[in-house]
Parts: C-alpha cells; sequence; structure tokens
C-alpha cells in the first residue's frame, strides 16, 4: 500500500494571507496536500476533527475562536489514543506581531511563523515538522508534550491588573451581591457571562473568566477546563471513567465537572 | 496634583542652639579686647544676653511666622523686640549667676548699658538676617525644583500621550499583517499591489503629521478614512463593508486632523474583527441646526456593557475638549442588538 500523503489545515481569517500561504507551502512542500482552509478557529477545529489532517497551520488571533484556544479545544476533543486512531496533528503557529507568544514559542517545541511568511523560514518549519511526523513512534508521549506546550503558552497571557479578588460582586436586579471569593465552588463560564456557583445560590456576572482568573489564587483555584475554574478545597472526589475523562464531584452540589484533558495532570493520588 | 517627596527641613534645634552660642562667644571675645572686666564674666553676659535673645525669635518664629510668604515681614519688629526683652532678661539672669549688680548699669553707666544693648541688636539683626535669608533661599531652590518636577512632568505626560497615540496608529499587528498583505498581493496583482502601497503610505504620512496641524476639511478626514478602509478591505476580504457619506456641501467644513480615525479602528477591533461572518461600517456627515454631527456605525457585535472607555475614545473626547470645550460631545450608542454608533458632535 503506498503511503497516504501527508495533509495540512490552514485556519487564517485574511483570505490573502491564507492563500499565500498555502502557495508557499506548495514551493516548499510540494508533496503536501492543504485538505481545508477556514478563516475562525470554531470552524478549524471542526474541520480538524473531521479531516483529521497530519499538520496544522494556526493563526493565533482569529474572529470568535484565536489560533491558541482552538488547539486547546482541539486537544480536548481529540479521539483518546488507540492503535486505529491518528496522532494528534503537529501545529504550527502563525502571527503577525505577538511578542509575548513569540517569546513563549521560542521557548516551546510547537513551532511558529512571523507574518510575512518567508520561504526560506518556511522551509525550515517544513523541515522540524517533517522530522516530527516522522517521530511519531510514541504518539502517546507526543500528544503529552504538546498538552504541556498548550498548557505553557496559555499561562503567558500578560495579566495586568491582576489585584487579587476577595469578593464577587454580583448584580440580581436592582442589588448587588457580596460573595466572598472563599464561599465560590466553581465558576462556570456562560456565552457571555460568567455563572458563579457557592452552596446555596448561583449567581450571574458580567466579567469574562479570562479576567477573573488573574484576579484568582492559583492556589486555591484550579482551572480545570476552558470554561471552567474550580475552588480547589469545594472538590469531593475525582472519577475516571470508562473514556479515560476525568470527572469533579463537587462537595454540596448535584451533577458532575469535566476535566479537560489539558488539565487532567492536576489531580494525581498521592 | 503630583506629591513631592522633598520636604524643606531646618537644622535641629540643638544645633541652631549651638550656633547662637559659638556666636556669643565670639561677641565676648570681642567685647573682652576693650572691657576692663575678664572673659568669664563677658561669657556669662554674653550667653546669657544672646540665648535669651535667640530663645524669644526662635519661640517668635516658631509661632508668628508660619508662612514665610505672607508672614516674614514679622521678623522686622520681632527681632528688636526680642533683642530688648532678651537683653534685660539676659543681663538679669546673668547678675543672679555673678552676683553682680549689673542692673544697676542701666542707671549708673546708661552710656555703656546703650552701648551692650547697641552690640546686642545688631548682633541679633545680622545673625537673624543670616539664618532667615539662609531658609529663603533654601525656600527659593525648593520652589524652583517643584516648578521644574512640574514642568517636566507635564512634558512626559505630552510626550507619552503622543508616544502612546502615534503607537496605537502605527499597531505593529496592524502594520505587519497588512506588510503581509501587501507582499501576497505584490505576486497575485501587481496593480493592485500598487494601489495598497500607495493608500498605505497616505495613512502613514497622515498619522506622522496629524499633530501638525489644528485643522483640516473634513474632505480630507474622509480621504484618510477610506485609506485605511481599503487597506483594511484588502486584509479582511468579504467580512468587511463600507460607506463613506460626506454631503458635498460640508466637504470644506474644518475638523481636528484624524479625529475619527480611533472610532473606526475601534469598530473593526471592537465590532467586526470578533464577529466571524463580518459586517459593515457607515460613516457620515450631516448638519444638525448648527451642530455638525458625525457618526461610526457598525454592524458588529455590539457593546460589550459596563466597559470603561479605552485608550481611543478618551483620547477623541479629549481632542474634542481641546478643540471646542464644553461645546462638543460623543457619545456611544447601541442602536439595537449588535450594532453600535459612536456620535461625535461640535459647533459647525
Amino acid at each position: 500500500m503506498p503511503p497516504s500523503p501527508t495533509t495540512a489545515l490552514i485556519a487564517e481569517d485574511e483570505p490573502l494571507l491564507a492563500q499565500a500561504l498555502k502557495a508557499e507551502l506548495t514551493r516548499a512542500w510540494p508533496e503536501l496536500q492543504v485538505v481545508s482552509t477556514v478563516g475562525d478557529g470554531a470552524s478549524a477545529v471542526a474541520q480538524t476533527l473531521a479531516l483529521q489532517p497530519d499538520v496544522l497551520f494556526f493563526d493565533i488571533r482569529m474572529p470568535g475562536l484565536g489560533g491558541l484556544e482552538a488547539a486547546m479545544e482541539l486537544a480536548d476533543a481529540w479521539p483518546a489514543q488507540s492503535a486505529t486512531t491518528k496522532p494528534f496533528p503537529a501545529l504550527v503557529f502563525v502571527t503577525a506581531y505577538d511578542q509575548y507568544a513569540v517569546q513563549a514559542f521560542e521557548a516551546q517545541a510547537v513551532d511558529y511563523l512571523l507574518k510575512p511568511v518567508q520561504l526560506d523560514r518556511l522551509k525550515k518549519t517544513v523541515t522540524k515538522v517533517q522530522q516530527a511526523l516522522a517521530n511519531h513512534a510514541q504518539p502517546a508521549i507526543d500528544f503529552e508534550a504538546t498538552l504541556s506546550q498548550l498548557r505553557s503558552l496559555m499561562r503567558i497571557a500578560p495579566s495586568p491588573n491582576a489585584v487579587p479578588l476577595k469578593v464577587i460582586q454580583a448584580g440580581v436586579g436592582n442589588r448587588i451581591h457580596l460573595v466572598p471569593v472563599d464561599e465560590v465552588l466553581y465558576f462556570e463560564a456562560a456565552d457571555k457571562y460568567v455563572r458563579v456557583f457557592t452552596a446555596g445560590h448561583d449567581y450571574l456576572i458580567r466579567t469574562p473568566l479570562k479576567d477573573l482568573l488573574p484576579r484568582l489564587d492559583p492556589h486555591s483555584f484550579w482551572q480545570i477546563h476552558r470554561g471552567t475554574v474550580v475552588n480547589v478545597t469545594a472538590i469531593d472526589t475525582v472519577t475516571r471513567d470508562e473514556a479515560g475523562k476525568l470527572w469533579l464531584q463537587v462537595r454540596n452540589r448535584p451533577g458532575r465537572l469535566a476535566v479537560s484533558r489539558l488539565y487532567a495532570y492536576l489531580f494525581k493520588a498521592m | 496634583m503630583l506629591q513631592y517627596s522633598v520636604v524643606m527641613k531646618r537644622p535641629p534645634i540643638f544645633k541652631r542652639c549651638l550656633q547662637a552660642m559659638v556666636f556669643n562667644t565670639v561677641i565676648a571675645l570681642g567685647i573682652t579686647t576693650f572691657d576692663e572686666k575678664g572673659l568669664v564674666v563677658n561669657l556669662v553676659y554674653s550667653q546669657c544676653i544672646g540665648l535669651s535673645i535667640w530663645s524669644l525669635i526662635e519661640a517668635a518664629h516658631g509661632t508668628l511666622v508660619r508662612d514665610y510668604a505672607t508672614q516674614l515681614h514679622r521678623m522686622f519688629w520681632i527681632v528688636p523686640a526680642s533683642v530688648v526683652l532678651g537683653y534685660l532678661a539676659g543681663t538679669a539672669i546673668s547678675s543672679v549667676l555673678l552676683a553682680h549688680q549689673s542692673l544697676g548699669l542701666l542707671v549708673h553707666e546708661p552710656r555703656k548699658a546703650l552701648g551692650f544693648l547697641f552690640i546686642s541688636m545688631a548682633a541679633g539683626g545680622v545673625i537673624s538676617y543670616f539664618f532667615v535669608s539662609r531658609e529663603q533661599l533654601a525656600m527659593a531652590r525648593l520652589d524652583l525644583a517643584r516648578t521644574q518636577a512640574d514642568i517636566e512632568a507635564a512634558q512626559r505626560q505630552a510626550t507619552e500621550a503622543q508616544l502612546k497615540l502615534l503607537q496605537s496608529q502605527l499597531e505593529p499587528h496592524m502594520l505587519f499583517n497588512t506588510l503581509a498583505n501587501l507582499r501576497a498581493l505584490i505576486a497575485l496583482d501587481p496593480a493592485r499591489a500598487q494601489d495598497m502601497l500607495d493608500r498605505m503610505v497616505a495613512y502613514l504620512r497622515s498619522t506622522l503629521s496629524a499633530s501638525r496641524v489644528a485643522t483640516h476639511p473634513l474632505q480630507a478626514e474622509f480621504d484618510r478614512l477610506r485609506d485605511y478602509l481599503e487597506l483594511m478591505t484588502v486584509r479582511m476580504g468579504p467580512r468587511l463593508h463600507y460607506t463613506l457619506d460626506l454631503p458635498l456641501a460640508l466637504a470644506t467644513q474644518p475638523v481636528p486632523p484624524l479625529l475619527l480615525q480611533p472610532l473606526v479602528e475601534n469598530a473593526i477591533k471592537h465590532g467586526l474583527e470578533p464577529k466571524v461572518e463580518g459586517g459593515s461600517i457607515t460613516v457620515l456627515a450631516r448638519l444638525a441646526g448648527a451642530a455638525m454631527v458625525l457618526e461610526v456605525h457598525d454592524t458588529g457585535v455590539g457593546l460589550p456593557p459596563n466597559q470603561p472607555p479605552g485608550f481611543g475614545l478618551t483620547q477623541v473626547r479629549e481632542r474634542l475638549h481641546t478643540a471646542y470645550g464644553d461645546l462638543a460631545t460623543i457619545e456611544l450608542i447601541a442602536t439595537s442588538p449588535g450594532f453600535t454608533c459612536a456620535r461625535v458632535t461640535f459647533p459647525a
């Protein structure tokens, strides 16, 4: 059986740049098949899951989900490793100018490209990706490495006004409830809002989770999913289901919370 | 108002006392050269009189001259009064100390007594003048330092604002993405690449020179907006549509240069860029009575609730205030869900 050709997906919101990257790729890597070009993060996740390409070129800034967020969502949704599934694709981030991200990329094995993309630089990336694909002997280890890289990339987002939060001010009608942060069991992102759960109540606040997170004590509040931040002391049990997915049971609350693969490393028996 | 950590400090009281005693000793030595009494006696007199005068001046200075700017003239009567009183008190104290009947001197040898009073007066005056002028000099230096700090702070703020403005207009993300598009276009469509480059040149030139003129015609303002929006159209493709509506009659109306630029940038950055399907932007000018109304509409993701005004909006507000005072207004209106309008009004 002839080896199937290597496939790629490009996620770039500026059409000319997507077109140019595709054209440069055909010169730098003629055998590569670009199976899909999308213009936003959500489509990138959906198309990657559907087409399972070998290489992903993700722009960092895209409408809706950005490149990093899309990669995280993808890492979570990627089918569990088995003999029949394809390994997680090799990731290349593309950015025009992101000081912080570039610093982080330098430190990581994940490759990145700066716009305008130049052929010589692209060729180096191609060599790197080809090597990575050839070394896919131990996909499980590979995947763990990707997860840890994504985690450290997410952490580098600057947080200028990280004043620790003591109380959550939640508006209910014409009143504002002051909820001590310690009493919060967990936060859950809900569309444009964040839902705050305590033992007896839940409140809606308008501060996005990404603005809230830098203001919470990282030792007390753990992010366990893109949209969930939980008070560590409120966790009762952690259970692994048949699919290998982790679930949290929170004290004084019905239902359970899903733990993203990215954050599964947080839970280990001592 | 700025706070200063610089505070003027007088020397501590024991040091001032010591300085007074040194002066007293010098005077005693001087008197001993022509007086038949011994140095010890002169020293006692000189210290007693001198320290009495010094304490009186010190006390009066501390209570009556709290504000140098308005109360310093009081020293003109504080010093002589303290000298006379201090002279009498000092003489009385030294008589007791030396068991002399020195107060008799006032009666028996009024000329000599007056002479000593004169010496005290002269010494007190000279010493007070010396210290007060030294303090005044220090105050003046402090004032100068404050003024300089004020000027420097104001200059620094102005420079920072200018830099921030320039930085926001030459935002690296915008710059490099535009250059990347230009690079792609050169291969695909050289004529369009040239047009894009021309617009970029016009945009950069106007950005860099905007602070040099107070106003330019509305037509020029709209031309620059068209340059910017054309650049953004190349980048965003079908995700951006725009309309510029400038009635011919208003084309020559003066307007602060690039006033609307931050508003259009905001409409793209906060309105259209986060929206997957994109949307449209409309910029229009109209007259409402005697008022000039400029509006930037977008069909983006809508205004986030309780958002504090960002740099762009604050900057437009400040520029309007500088140009028109309280006669200008700027408002952000959520015209309907997802539709935002930034409206600027000022006297035509």
